[in-house]
């Protein structure tokens, strides 16, 4: 979706602000928002693509006045709203006043070290490639209202495939509940003139990951 | 770093909020707190960059391992018990003389969690995933990095779930120190490209 998220190459934004990498929270509710978001996907009731799309959903000035908890907090709230698990008014009221959908599905916490270590892989048994390595393709003008992984800066954009990565879960397919549909997945690297035009930093080269249907031949 | 005293009335409502969900879903039985303080403990604690730094120092002092790390990353990292969430299909990019490489996630916030834990929060916001791929040398300027005018730079764009690790040019002086002391030079920015590793003796 042409979303709040897909800011690569936008222009407006400000100066980064390094930290010490002794700093892993800035308070104490972010360490719940991560906890929490993570203990609830154990739930089942969306997937990786699903919960990116939540986040992206947001309204542009919310995502853009939010720091990235209060994103994670905003899109986990939604996700559960519509999942049914929680409702409104328990959300003002602050308590349960309904049971839950799926207390048999609660990550309990002698599980939590075996879940983070094994993660959640995305390859899968796939169609075969069209495309190997050196050749060059065209990013399509793909732009669903749904959930995408092509970033707009791309899009038309003609770049060279350096790598395949056999087929992943197709997010577009995924963050809809329509099935996995695994597509072959490519590393495509453009020079920065053409992503950025005249004025494009010189000797830099961009890459982005790309699933099979976002890709022309060029 | 921010004051979480008592006049951020942000702070105020975000604890707020987190904790009304968090009440909720603890009543219904949906979740578990032991295990949402496992989940805090394993990445405030157990999971940080530390790990990439072992991964950067053994590729420095061991040309096998750089190698295993060029062909199949996921599984050289796992050697050395890194794995898991965020880190299911790992590619290491090896800093030269000749190029630089730089990561980021311009859509969200991916970042290689086995090696590196947590993001930072300025990876995580619009001004460096906006920025890191149009003019990557003015975001390094600001932390202090300037490269040689002749060095190509790359940036990856993690789009997918492929998560990637920078190995930086070993520095000079380095030549007498154990892997212990090698983890010591590679900072976590270095790690992503926004830094390089230290020199031995410098702060």
């Amino acid at each position: 979706m042409n979303g709040p998220q897909d800011v690569g190459g936008r222009h407006g934004f400000g100066a980064v602000v390094p930290e010490d990498e002794a700093t892993r929270f800035h308070a104490d509710w972010e360490k719940r928002v991560l906890g929490v978001t993570l203990a609830a996907g154990a739930l089942g009731h969306w997937n990786l693509d699903a919960s990116r799309h939540a986040r992206e959903s947001l309204p542009p000035a919310v995502y853009y006045g939010s720091s990235y908890y209060e994103i994670w907090l905003r899109a986990l709230e939604g996700l559960l709203t519509r999942a049914g698990e929680v409702t409104p008014d328990e959300l003002s009221a602050g308590h349960a006043q309904v049971p839950g959908l799926r207390p048999e599905r609660c990550l309990k916490a002698e599980a939590v070290p075996m879940v983070l270590a094994s993660g959640g892989p995305t390859d899968r048994e796939g169609p075969a490639p069209l495309f190997g390595v050196g050749d060059k393709v065209r990013m399509a003008n793909h732009q669903p209202a749904g959930h995408t992984r092509l970033p707009g800066y791309t899009r038309g954009r003609v770049g060279v495939v350096t790598a395949r990565h056999g087929a992943h879960v197709y997010p577009d397919s995924n963050a809809r509940f329509e099935g996995e549909n695994p597509q072959p997945l490519y590393t495509i690297a453009f020079d920065a003139v053409e992503l950025f035009g005249a004025d494009a930093e010189e000797d830099l080269t961009v890459s982005i990951e790309a699933w099979e249907p976002y890709l022309e031949p060029a | 770093m921010h004051d979480h005293s008592h006049h951020g009335s942000e702070l105020d409502e975000m604890t707020a909020r987190v904790r009304a969900l968090e009440t909720i879903l603890t009543e219904k039985g949906l979740i578990d707190p032991a295990a949402v303080d496992a989940i805090i403990d394993t990445y405030e604690h157990k999971v940080g960059p530390r790990n990439g730094a072992e991964v950067v120092a053994r590729a420095w002092s061991d040309p096998a391992f750089a190698d295993w790390l060029r062909k199949d990353a996921t599984e050289a990292i796992a050697s050395m018990g890194f794995a898991g969430r965020q880190g299911e299909h790992m590619v290491a990019v090896f800093n030269t003389p000749e190029e630089h490489n730089l990561v980021v996630c311009t859509l969200c916030s991916c970042y290689p969690w086995p090696v590196l834990g947590l993001p930072p929060a300025w990876y995580k916001t619009p001004d460096y995933r906006a920025r890191a791929v149009r003019t990557p040398r003015a975001v390094l300027a600001e932390f202090g990095v300037s490269l040689p005018e002749d060095m190509r730079v790359r940036v990856w764009d993690s789009t997918a779930e492929v998560r990637y690790l920078v190995i930086p040019q070993r520095p000079e002086g380095s030549e007498g120190l154990d892997e212990a002391g090698l983890a010591d030079l590679v900072t976590r920015d270095s790690m992503i490209g926004c830094g390089l590793a230290r020199r031995p003796g410098a702060a």
